[in-house]
């Protein structure tokens, strides 16, 4: 099974998968995040163009306001 | 002959700290916070930027004093930076960060702390930040919102980015972060930065920050 590791946890990979999908399935509505795969950082306006490589290591943070 | 303020300091840890440029991004509840401590503990130079000016409703968690309302935060910080110690250069900027002007206030920094408010403008500086200068360190926060569960905070890393804070607790829309909390998290940023700068001297590429040492005699000289 193709798997890739999302926050730590792993999760199935599927053949196509972006950022914007992986967020939708993990139903990440959080408007303000910061997505790196492979510490590789991502920027909002890729989330629907990056495909999201088999075995990528994928972190998802949630950025809250306040300070 | 030792400046009595550095009596209490570890010689070796107070020439790297000296020597470091520290960018601080925003003037409020953490920003104020983290200027002073940094401050207090001897980095050579702060670039700080903030639009704002000082307002009552501050006072309840960010570093300013009643007779500082109306001033810019900026020159506030400045003033009250000033009082404490004389060993900090202060390059202050009173005007809004955005991805164009970003490199012209901080390109020099060894270090960046986000210290802004708003998630969006928090996640415009990381991303700025981490496209351009992916092997320098930024230090955010993130759910700051609150009081105690002391044991909530906590800090987590994704390469150069580090995040201090909760990670959960939201704004109620009308509420102020409440000062012991978003002070904590503000002490925890700065404690990272003077972790960070003693750990990864040597593995650094050299800046091309000028050599404020000189600037910091000078100062004192001035007095």
């Amino acid at each position: 099974m193709n798997t890739i590791i999302v926050n730590g946890n792993t999760m199935d990979w599927e053949d196509g998968i972006t950022v914007r999908t992986l967020l939708g399935k993990m139903n990440y509505s959080f408007p303000m995040l910061i997505v790196k795969i492979n510490g590789t950082l991502i920027r909002k306006e890729e989330y629907d163009l990056t495909l999201i490589p088999v075995g990528a290591n994928v972190a998802i943070i949630h950025l809250i306001s306040g300070g | 002959m030792i400046d009595p303020f550095f009596a209490g300091h570890d010689p070796q840890l107070r020439q790297i700290w000296q020597a470091a440029t520290i960018g601080i991004a925003g003037a409020g509840g953490l920003g104020s916070n983290i200027a002073i401590s940094l401050t207090r503990a001897g980095i050579g130079k702060l670039v700080i930027a903030d639009f704002d000016v000082v307002r009552l409703t501050n006072l309840n968690r960010q570093q300013f004093f009643r007779d500082q309302v109306g001033m810019p935060k900026i020159a506030a910080l400045a003033q009250n930076l000033s009082r404490i110690s004389q060993h900090t250069l202060l390059e202050p900027h009173n005007i809004r960060i955005t991805p164009d002007n970003l490199d012209a206030l901080f390109r020099r920094c060894d270090i960046l702390i986000e210290a802004f408010d708003l998630a969006d403008q928090k996640q415009m500086l990381i991303e700025a930040w981490q496209s351009r200068y992916p092997d320098r360190p930024i230090i955010a926060a993130s759910g700051v919102a609150g009081f105690g569960n002391n044991n909530a905070l906590r800090q987590i890393q994704s390469g150069n980015l580090y995040l201090l804070g909760d990670g959960v607790s939201e704004l109620t829309p009308g509420i102020s972060p409440i000062a012991p909390k978003v002070a904590a998290i503000a002490n925890m940023q700065a404690n990272l930065c003077l972790e960070l700068l003693v750990n990864c001297r040597d593995v650094w590429p050299k800046r091309p920050s000028e050599n404020h040492q000189g600037v910091v005699k000078e100062t004192q000289e001035d007095k």
